[in-house]
C-alpha cells in the first residue's frame, strides 16, 4: 500500500516543456508570421470593441490615417510613414551592435538627444557664420561626437569596473533630457519652444523633405547589415557577446570592442539625433526622441539583430501606432491607446518566441501513475 | 523652513520608496523588473478608476463617503491591478522563458499607455475643462494627518504629519528587510536569485518563488503610483504627470545596494534632491533644470563606486536577469 502511495506522489506532470533542437528556420517564420496575424486580427478586435465600429470601417480608418489618400495618387502621408519608420529603424540598428555584445544600451534616447542637440547648437550659432556645405559638415560630425561620447561613457565604466550598463545607460538619458531643457530654456526665452531654425536644414528633394532621412537610414542598413555579418569587427561583437572568456581565449581584447561598439552604437544615436533635428522637426525640445529609443531596443530585438528583419519589424509597429492613433483620434479617443496596442502586440512577439525554442509534451499514459 | 523642506522630501521620497522596496523583492527573485515604471502608472490609475467609480456611486452625498471604504477600494484596486502587470511578467519571463529586459520594456510601454488612456477617458466622461480629474474629497481621507501632530510643534510636523502611506511605506519596507534577512522564506528567496539551479536542488519550489515574490513587488511598486495621486497631487490625476519616478525607483534600487532599510533613507535624499532647486535662493528657472539633474548624478556616481569597491554584500543577485530552465543546468 505503501508503495502505491509513492509512486501516487512521483507522477509524471501533466504538461511538460522541453527545449528543441533548432527548428526549421520556415516553421520558426510561420509561428512568427501567423503571431503577427493574430496580433493585427486582436488590434482590430480592441479597437472595435472600444470605438463601436465595424470591421471594415476599422482597417479602413487604419489605413488612411499610415497611408492616406495614396490610391487616389497622394504620396504625402506615404512619405511621412516612411519618414516615421525611418528614425524608429535607425535607433534600433545603432543599439543593434551593442545587443549584439550583450551589452544592454538603454540610453539610445539620450544619445540621440545629445546628437540632436549638438546639431541644433551648430544651426543656431553657425547658421549665419558658415557656408551651407561647411555647415552641414560641421553639423554631421558634432552630432556624431556627441551621440558617440553619451554612450562610450557607460561603456568605460563597464569595461573597466563592469559597471552595470543597463542603468548607467538610463540614468544617461535623464541627464540627457535636463541638458536639453535647459538649452531649449535659454533659447526659447522662458517657454519650452525653440522656433523652427532655417539654417542647416536637409535639402528637400522635389517637394519631399524627408528623402534625405529615408536615403541615409536605408544606406546605414545596408551598411549595418554588412558589418555584422561579413567584417571582423563584426564577428568579434557576436564572439564577445556569446562568451567573454571564449573571447579572450582566442585573442580578443574584450575591453577594446565594448568600447569600440559602443562608440559606433552611440555615433550612430547621435546621427538619429540629427536627422530629427536637421531633418525633420528643424528645433528640438524634451520630447523630441519621445521614446523611441525604448521601442527601439525592443525592435532590435524582434529583428534577431538581423536589419533587414528589423525592417519589416518597424514597418508594422509604426503601422501600428499611426494606424491605431488615427482610429482613436476618430473616435475621440486619447492617442495612448496605440501605446496600448503597441505593448500588446510586442509582449504576444516575445511570447510566441517560446514555441519556437521550446515545445511543450503532454503526459503519456496518464493511467500509467495510478496502479 | 528646513523642515518644510524635508517634509517636501518625504512626500516625494515615498512613491520611490514603495517603487524600490517592490523592485527589490523582485530582484532578489533573480527577475530584473524593467515594467515597473509602466506598473506604478497601472497601480496609480487603478486606484483612480476604483475611487473615481466609488465617489460616483455615492452621488450627490458626498459628504456621507464612508472613510474606511474610500480607503480601502483604491487601495485593493491598486494591489490588484498592478500585481496583475506583475503576473504577465512572470507568466512571460518564467513560464514562456522570454527575455527578462524585453519583457520589462514592452510592459512599461504598455503600462504607461493604459495608465494615460484610462486617465484620458475619465476625463471625457467627466467632461471636465482641465486636462485632470479631481479626487479631492478619496484624497482627503487618504492625506488625513494624526490628530496630535500639530500640538507638538515642529517634532510634530517632522514626524507625525504625514498621510498614512507614508508610514506604511517605512513599515513594508522594514518588513521586507526583515523578511528578506532573517526568516527562511527570505534564505530561500535570495538563494533562488542567486542560483536558482542550486535552489531547486534544494528542494525549493523555484517557478512558485518567483512568481510570488515578483507579483509581491508590483503590488508593493503599485503603491507608489497611488500614494502619488492621492497624498502628493491631492487627487488630481493628470497624463503623465507621474513622469520617470519609475526609473528613479530603479535606480535607487542601485543606490540602496538591494536593502530596504537603506532605501528608507535613499528615498527621502533622492526626495530632497529633486526638490532642492525650489529651496536654493537665486536660482534661475534655467538653472534649475540643471540641478535636476542631481538624484541621476548621484546614481551613477554609486552605481561607479560600487562596481570599483566589488564588496561581496553589495553585489546584485547573480543571476539577476537570467531565466531559469531545468533542463540546462
Amino acid at each position: 500500500m505503501a508503495d502505491t502511495k509513492i509512486q501516487k506522489n512521483h507522477r509524471e506532470p501533466f504538461l511538460r516543456v522541453v527545449k528543441r533542437d533548432d527548428m526549421a528556420s520556415w516553421k520558426a517564420w510561420l509561428i512568427r508570421c501567423a503571431t503577427i496575424v493574430i496580433a493585427f486580427f486582436l488590434t482590430g478586435l480592441l479597437s472595435m470593441a472600444i470605438t463601436q465600429k465595424g470591421f471594415a470601417d476599422t482597417y479602413d480608418i487604419m489605413f488612411t490615417g499610415v497611408f492616406g489618400r495614396l490610391f487616389e495618387g497622394h504620396t504625402t502621408m506615404l512619405w511621412k510613414y516612411l519618414q516615421e519608420i525611418a528614425i524608429l529603424l535607425a535607433l534600433a540598428l545603432a543599439l543593434t551592435p551593442a545587443f549584439k555584445m550583450k551589452f544592454w544600451n538603454c540610453g539610445a534616447e539620450g544619445q540621440a538627444l545629445m546628437g540632436g542637440l549638438a546639431s541644433i547648437v551648430c544651426m543656431i550659432e553657425l547658421g549665419d557664420k558658415l557656408p551651407y556645405g561647411a555647415l552641414i559638415a560641421v553639423i554631421a560630425v558634432t552630432s556624431i561626437l556627441a551621440g558617440a561620447i553619451w554612450g562610450v561613457l557607460p561603456a568605460i565604466f563597464k569595461a573597466v569596473f563592469n559597471t552595470n550598463e543597463t542603468l548607467f545607460t538610463l540614468m544617461m538619458n535623464y541627464i540627457a533630457t535636463q541638458i536639453i531643457a535647459y538649452y531649449v530654456y535659454i533659447k526659447g526665452g522662458g517657454s519650452n519652444v525653440i522656433n523652427p531654425v532655417d539654417a542647416g536644414n536637409f535639402p528637400s528633394v522635389g517637394s519631399n523633405d524627408y528623402f534625405v532621412n529615408i536615403v541615409i537610414v536605408a544606406v546605414i542598413t545596408v551598411v549595418m547589415y554588412i558589418y555584422l555579418k561579413y567584417s571582423k569587427q563584426g564577428y568579434e561583437i557576436s564572439v564577445v557577446g556569446e562568451s567573454q572568456n571564449t573571447a579572450r581565449y582566442i585573442g580578443i581584447n574584450v575591453k577594446k570592442v565594448i568600447i569600440r561598439t559602443m562608440v559606433i552604437s552611440g555615433a550612430l544615436c547621435g546621427i538619429t539625433g540629427m536627422l530629427l533635428v536637421a531633418g525633420k522637426d528643424h528645433s528640438i525640445n524634451i520630447n523630441s526622441v519621445g521614446g523611441q529609443g525604448f521601442t527601439a531596443i525592443l525592435m532590435s530585438w524582434l529583428g534577431q539583430f538581423n536589419p533587414f528583419i528589423m525592417v519589416v519589424m518597424t514597418a508594422i509597429v509604426v503601422f501600428l501606432r499611426l494606424g491605431v492613433a488615427k482610429v482613436a483620434d476618430t473616435s475621440l479617443l486619447n492617442s495612448s491607446f496605440s501605446e496600448i496596442i503597441v505593448g500588446i502586440v510586442i509582449l504576444m512577439l516575445v511570447g510566441c518566441e517560446f514555441f519556437i525554442r521550446y515545445s511543450v509534451k503532454f503526459r503519456h499514459n496518464a493511467k500509467e501513475g495510478e496502479v | 523652513m528646513i523642515i518644510q523642506f524635508i517634509c517636501r522630501a518625504i512626500l516625494l521620497g515615498v512613491p520611490l520608496l514603495y517603487g524600490s522596496t517592490g523592485e527589490i523583492v523582485t530582484e532578489k527573485s533573480g527577475h530584473l523588473n524593467l515594467g515597473i515604471p509602466g506598473i506604478m502608472y497601472v497601480g496609480a490609475i487603478s486606484g483612480v478608476v476604483g475611487s473615481f467609480l466609488y465617489e460616483n456611486s455615492c452621488g450627490n452625498d458626498i459628504a456621507n463617503m464612508n472613510p474606511l471604504l474610500a480607503v480601502l477600494i483604491p487601495l485593493l484596486c491598486t494591489i490588484v491591478g498592478s500585481a496583475v502587470m506583475g503576473l504577465i511578467y512572470c507568466f512571460l519571463t518564467v513560464t514562456l522563458q522570454a527575455n527578462q529586459n524585453v519583457t520589462g520594456l514592452a510592459l512599461t510601454t504598455l503600462g504607461i499607455g493604459l495608465g494615460n488612456f484610462l486617465g484620458a477617458s475619465l476625463i471625457n466622461i467627466t467632461k471636465s475643462e482641465l486636462p485632470s480629474i479631481a479626487l479631492t474629497k478619496t484624497s482627503s481621507f487618504f492625506a488625513a494627518k494624526l490628530p496630535f501632530a500639530d500640538d507638538l510643534g515642529f517634532i510634530g510636523e517632522l514626524l507625525f504629519s504625514h498621510d498614512f502611506l507614508t508610514y506604511f511605506a517605512v513599515i513594508i519596507a522594514l518588513c521586507a528587510s526583515f523578511v528578506l534577512n532573517k526568516t527562511r522564506v527570505g534564505l530561500n528567496l535570495r538563494s533562488v536569485g542567486e542560483n536558482p539551479a542550486t535552489a531547486d536542488a534544494a528542494g525549493i519550489n523555484v517557478i512558485k518563488y518567483r512568481y510570488v515574490a515578483t507579483c509581491i513587488g508590483s503590488a508593493i511598486a503599485g503603491l507608489g503610483g497611488l500614494q502619488y495621486v492621492m497624498a502628493y497631487a491631492s487627487g488630481v490625476w493628470s497624463n503623465n504627470a507621474f513622469g520617470d519616478r519609475g526609473w528613479m525607483a530603479i535606480a535607487l534600487v542601485i543606490f540602496a545596494l538591494w536593502k530596504p532599510s537603506v532605501a528608507i533613507l535613499g528615498s527621502f535624499l533622492f526626495g530632497a534632491l529633486c526638490n532642492a532647486n525650489n529651496y536654493i535662493q537665486g536660482l534661475g528657472t534655467e538653472t534649475q533644470e540643471l540641478f535636476k539633474m542631481l538624484p541621476y548624478i548621484v546614481t551613477i556616481i554609486v552605481l561607479i563606486i560600487t562596481s570599483m569597491r566589488k564588496k561581496r554584500e553589495h553585489q546584485p543577485p547573480e543571476s539577476l536577469g537570467l531565466s531559469y530552465f531545468r533542463e540546462e543546468r
